[in-house]
This record gives structure tokens, C-alpha cells and sequence, in this order.
């Protein structure tokens, strides 16, 4: 077997370390994600409504978003708002705050498409059992679109997981910087170590999003 | 009906790129803007009398540039740029919070006010200096040379035209050398790795790169010997602190002219760089009281 350089990881703290990292990337992500499903539902159902007010708003926000790369947004945010207004934002604040504006705007689009995606015979058949528009959302509508859904707020979950490799460039200590900090620390003693530590890196990676998808694939079959 | 939609839609679109247009203009705006509003409030930096107040300095060091700013085993910041943090920090008679910087985001974090200093091996360029003010200089860098002890290379003056210089494309060597040196055939290469196997295969005379990369080279391989540890243009590397912070600035330059009495910075270097650079070179690349 090659020398992969893993015995750097076992010098001293940098195991407990690299788990660290992981620790502050998953917490923004994750508060991120619980901070844009709900409001991302919210907005994509407003979406829906033929309001030509809250259509032009929402349509300008998403498209800003989405436009915009990930890590301009992040500078936005972490320099922008000092420059503009003096506000001294921590970087996992300004991280959670961009995850959070992108996780919703991409949210309320998945939601939003899912809902026009159920044909109208469905509303119309529940007006036709004389339901009421409340009853035909929560009985007939929202368990159709959720289950569209499931696959689509997946892949955003992970992908959110995944760009916290962006926020090293505002300062915030995650996984993938501990590993540079690592690789670079023992470049002359273990010169391999970065084959090594970003196979882990990866593991690490692949250990936080697989049990998201498992979640998944049992609410997938279980609403089937 | 159906052209009526159309409309609309269109009309939509042209209003989100008119809204999207005006955004980045006044974006763009805004930094002119707020240059006036930092110098008329003293908002984006904290002076030398609130760093003391508040008991905490924030200095920005990289976290992966062993050995000038790195982090070692145990979650400790180390490196020659870290042992000079430390001691300002105590002369100040702060604590010290160190800030993981990136090479493009350095000038963004003072312009802010993010952090009062940036030690991270900052080369002190005119470009550079008008977004910053740069401290006395405490080291020097420049480019040099490394050739195997077979054949030491000099002077590049005396290499002929048929022997071949190695040097990695997109560095500071290869533009110094295509403009001083244009006769001297040379062999690019992408990376740093290439480049190294391409010397240890004798595929060229000799390696052009900065100064500490050749040193550090030598220092690892001892079939090779740096012939020429500086040629160019020197540079200079120094602290430096938002514009305008002159009670800041003032201070580290008496500090940096005060620790030459102690030689401060030969120690700094003995304790950090002389395993990775060897003793030799010491006095080449320390720069002691600013001068």
C-alpha cells in the first residue's frame, strides 16, 4: 500500500480537529436548511399566486440569487454589510445568513414547481366533493407535491453541506481548511499526507450526506 | 391575450435587469463613497488607545503557509509571522486573536476593519500600498537559483546558450527572466512538482523560483546547492494596517526598530525558519529594525 500520509492525522489533536471542522461546517448547513425549508415552502407557495407584485419580488430575488456565485454573496455579506453599514458580522454568521437566503430562493422554485406540476383535474375534483380550498391543499395537493419533493430538497441538502468549502474564504475554520492547515503543516515530514487527508475528507463528507439520502429513500417509500 | 402575456413577461424581465443594473452600479459606487464615510466617523479601524481598551488585538495570518503562519498538531498558530503576532501582542499587553486569512481576501479584512493587522507574509507592492498602509519591513524576499552540486550555476551571465533554465509558468522568475535574461533558453513547467522532477532528472542546468522555494529545495536534497540565493528585484515583506491608522502603524514601526537591540528577528527566524531554510541564509532574508 502507498504512503498516504494518514499518520498525520494521528499526530496529536488533528483527528479531533478535523471532526471539528466537519462540526462548524454541518451546524451552518444545517441551521441553514432549517432556517430555508420552512420559509422556502412559504415562498414558493406565494409563488403561485397570479399577484403581478409578489411575482415580480420573488422572480428578482430568486434570479438574484441563483445568478450570483456562492462565494461573491458570502463576500457581499461579510465585507459588503461592514462597508455599507458598519455591522461586524462573524464569518459563520455571514455564512448562515447566505446559505439561508440561497437554501430559500432555491426552495420556494422546487416548491413552486412542484405545486404547478399537479394538474388542475385534482383541484378541481376536490372542489367537485365540495372540499374546501384549505381541504384540497392539505389533503389532496400538499401530500402530491411533498412526495415530488422529497428527491429535489435532497440534492439541495447536500449540495448546501458541500459549499460550506466556500466559507475558508471568509475566515470560518472548516473541514476542507483544517485538512489544508494539515497538509501544509507536514509538508516536509509526511509530503503524501494530502492524498491521505483528503481521501478522509471526502469519507467525511460522504458520512454526513448518505444518511440524508437513506432519510430520503424511506420517506419516499414509505408516502408512496 | 396570448401577446398580452408576452408582453408582460418581457416587461418583467426588463425590469429585474434594470433593477439588477442599478444594484451593481451603485455597489460599485459605494466604495468611493465609503472611503469618506470611514475617515469622517474612524469607524472601520480601531486606533491603538481602543485595541489596549478593548484587551484584544485581531491579527490576520495564514493558517496553511508552513513555515511563515501554519497551524500546528495540537490547534496552535505557529510560524515566523505567528512569533512576531505574539510578541506585539505582549508588548501590547493584549490578547491575541488570530484570524485565518487567504492571500486575495488580506486587503478586504483591513479595509474593513476586520482585523487591526495583517502579519501573513504580505510583499509590500506600490498597487498594494494604496489600499494599505505597510509597516517597517522584517523580512526580504527575491528570486534565486538552485543547480546540482555537479555544476553550480553562479552567474547567469556565464551560462551558455545551450544550457536550459526550468522555471514554473505564471511565476515572478520566468517574467524576470524573459525580460533580463531573453537569451537563456527556458523549460516551463505547470507546477511545483513537475518542475522539481524535471531538475532531479537533469532535464535543465538549473531552477529559477523565489528564493525561499529554492532554499527550502536545497536544504531537503543535498545533491543541490543554491549558486545564486538572490537575483532581482528584492522585495520586502511587512505588517501592515488599514489606511489611515497612523497611532497603529506609528507604534509597530517603534516596535520593529526597538527589537533590533535584541536582534529579534534573527531569533524569530532560528526559532521558525532555519529548518526549513538552513542557518545560512539567515542574514539574506531577515531585515532587522526595518532596514
Amino acid at each position: 500500500m502507498p504512503d498516504l500520509g494518514l499518520d498525520v492525522l494521528l499526530k496529536g489533536q488533528n483527528m479531533v480537529r478535523l471532526l471539528g471542522g466537519l462540526g462548524v461546517a454541518l451546524r451552518i448547513s444545517l441551521l441553514s436548511v432549517l432556517i430555508s425549508l420552512p420559509l422556502g415552502i412559504l415562498i414558493g407557495v406565494v409563488m403561485t399566486w397570479k399577484n403581478p407584485v409578489t411575482k415580480v419580488i420573488f422572480r428578482i430575488y430568486l434570479e438574484f440569487i441563483r445568478i450570483m456565485p456562492q462565494m461573491v454573496l458570502l463576500f457581499l455579506v461579510y465585507f459588503g454589510t461592514t462597508r455599507a453599514f458598519g455591522w461586524d458580522l462573524s464569518g459563520e454568521t455571514a455564512s448562515i445568513i447566505v446559505f439561508s437566503l440561497w437554501g430559500t430562493a432555491e426552495m420556494s422554485d422546487l416548491v413552486r414547481g412542484a405545486l404547478i406540476s399537479i394538474p388542475k383535474h385534482q383541484y378541481e375534483s376536490g372542489a367537485a366533493l365540495a372540499l374546501g380550498k384549505a381541504q384540497i391543499y392539505f389533503y389532496i395537493i400538499i401530500p402530491q407535491a411533498l412526495r415530488r419533493l422529497i428527491p429535489l430538497s435532497i440534492n439541495l441538502i447536500t449540495r448546501m453541506i458541500k459549499t460550506t468549502s466556500l466559507i475558508l474564504m471568509i475566515g470560518v475554520v472548516e473541514v476542507l481548511k483544517v485538512a489544508q492547515q494539515m497538509i501544509e503543516a507536514n509538508r516536509m515530514s509526511s509530503p503524501n499526507a494530502a492524498f491521505g487527508i483528503y481521501l478522509v475528507v471526502f469519507l467525511l463528507y460522504f458520512i454526513a450526506c448518505w444518511p440524508i439520502s437513506l432519510l430520503a429513500k424511506y420517506l419516499e417509500k414509505k408516502w408512496r | 391575450m396570448k401577446s398580452f402575456k408576452k408582453i408582460r413577461t418581457r416587461n418583467i424581465t426588463v425590469l429585474t435587469a434594470v433593477l439588477m443594473f442599478a444594484f451593481m452600479v451603485t455597489a460599485c459606487g459605494s466604495s468611493k463613497d465609503e472611503t469618506k464615510a470611514v475617515q469622517g466617523s474612524g469607524e472601520a479601524y480601531r486606533t491603538l488607545d481602543e485595541i489596549k481598551e478593548s484587551g484584544t488585538i485581531n491579527i490576520g495570518v495564514f493558517s496553511d503557509k508552513n513555515p511563515f503562519g501554519y497551524v500546528d498538531e495540537n490547534g496552535e498558530y505557529q510560524g515566523y509571522d505567528v512569533y512576531f503576532a505574539k510578541r506585539l501582542a505582549q508588548d501590547l499587553g493584549v490578547k491575541i486573536n488570530f484570524i485565518s486569512t487567504e492571500a486575495a481576501n488580506r486587503i478586504e479584512y483591513l479595509q474593513t476593519g476586520k482585523v487591526d493587522i495583517i502579519l501573513a507574509n504580505f510583499t509590500v507592492t506600490e498597487e498594494r500600498a494604496q489600499e494599505v498602509d505597510f509597516a517597517l519591513p522584517y523580512m526580504n524576499v527575491s528570486l534565486g537559483v538552485v543547480s546540482p552540486n555537479s555544476n553550480v550555476i553562479e552567474s547567469l551571465d556565464d551560462l551558455g546558450s545551450d544550457k536550459q533554465v526550468i522555471v514554473i509558468s505564471g511565476t515572478t522568475a520566468e517574467t524576470y527572466l524573459m525580460k533580463n535574461y531573453p537569451d537563456i533558453p527556458l523549460q516551463k513547467y505547470d507546477s511545483y512538482a513537475t518542475a522539481k522532477n524535471a531538475l532531479e532528472n537533469g532535464n535543465g542546468a538549473a531552477w529559477a523560483n523565489d528564493n525561499t522555494e529554492v532554499l527550502a529545495f536545497a536544504q531537503q536534497n543535498k545533491d543541490f546547492t543554491v549558486g545564486i540565493p538572490t537575483l532581482g528585484s528584492q522585495d520586502k515583506i511587512a505588517p501592515a494596517v488599514s489606511k489611515g491608522n497612523t497611532t497603529l502603524l506609528e507604534w509597530i514601526n517603534a516596535e520593529i526598530e526597538a527589537l533590533a537591540q535584541e536582534q529579534f528577528f534573527h531569533a524569530d527566524y532560528e526559532a521558525t525558519l532555519a529548518d526549513t531554510y538552513g542557518l545560512d541564509y539567515e542574514d539574506s532574508l531577515v531585515v532587522e529594525g526595518g532596514k
